[in-house]
């Protein structure tokens, strides 16, 4: 069962901790407190490789990337390039498909008994 | 580590996607931009616009621009000779873009990232290192920073903010 919001990234491109931040406002504002955020550290090509990644930060949602890659993207050890809605590029998703990406693809909060 | 403010830059020459050879100094006493920059980088591309933006505003007071990419290509293909070639044909650059195929030049200038961006005087002195401004995703700064230097150097003033930390994608070093 993959975790529900995992946040993949290099320590070798700063960008990490936006994404971080992003994601924390964006679950805020959707009120889904109840989504715990698991980081991961690549740290090989060949880590990259085996986990899909394209880049640093790379957002999975229930196991799919939250801003699909092109395909053929290669994978590897590097910043990812991300274009916000303004055609802007950005070393991190905008927020905005964040919050989309979110409530596509999280499960529905559990309701109590 | 780079070198400090007030010391003279290491020189170099290299050449550019038309396989001119270029120095660091050519015409004897202009203000002189060097960018370390790349293809793949987003921190590189978010700042691009306005870089190109300082080289034609600061083209005709004078200053000289040079954009460096020092990343290893065999690594990062987007980052190849033939890439830089692409992109300049394409009008993306207004000033040379020089490629460092040994990385010798962002060894020499301790360069860690992409954009990293100095400022020397009419002396070959370092007057600005550092990023171009004070964030990548606020276009409407328009490299402030840079700019800021700039008028102080042409105006022979000391530049106010001498440092910042810059911000990027680290250079894709060889192993």
């Amino acid at each position: 069962m993959p975790a529900e919001i995992e946040l993949l990234y290099w320590d070798g491109c700063p960008s990490h901790p936006q994404t971080l931040a992003d994601l924390r406002a964006a679950l805020a504002e959707l009120g889904r407190r109840d989504i715990e955020i698991t980081l991961t550290e690549i740290t090989t090509e060949r880590d990259a490789a085996a986990r899909a990644f394209v880049g640093s930060p790379t957002v999975l949602i229930a196991g799919a990337d939250a801003v699909p890659p092109p395909a053929q993207e290669p994978t590897g050890l590097t910043c990812r390039l991300y274009l916000r809605r303004d055609g802007h590029a950005s070393p991190t998703p905008d927020p905005a498909d964040l919050r989309d990406a979110l409530r596509r693809l999280l499960p529905p909060p559990a309701k109590e008994s | 580590m780079p070198f400090a403010i007030g010391a003279l830059a290491p020189s170099f020459i290299l050449p550019d996607t038309y396989g001119n050879q270029t120095p660091l100094r050519d015409a004897g006493d202009a203000v002189t931009v060097v960018v370390f920059t790349c293809n793949h980088c987003p921190y590189a591309l978010a700042w691009h616009d306005r870089l190109q933006a300082v080289a034609r505003d600061y083209g005709p007071r004078g200053v000289r621009v040079l954009q460096i990419n020092s990343n290893d290509a065999a690594r990062y293909p987007r980052d190849s000779p033939e890439a830089m070639s692409d992109r300049v044909a394409a009008g993306e650059f207004s000033s040379p873009y020089l490629h460092d195929a040994t990385q010798e030049v962002a060894h020499a200038w301790g360069a860690a990232v992409t954009p990293d961006v100095y400022v020397l005087d009419r002396d070959g002195r370092l007057a600005y290192h550092g990023a171009p401004d004070a964030d990548h995703h606020d276009s409407s700064l328009g490299a402030q920073w840079l700019r800021d230097a700039l008028d102080a150097v042409l105006d022979a003033r000391p530049v106010a903010l001498a440092e910042t930390e810059p911000v990027g994608c680290s250079i894709k070093w060889r192993f």
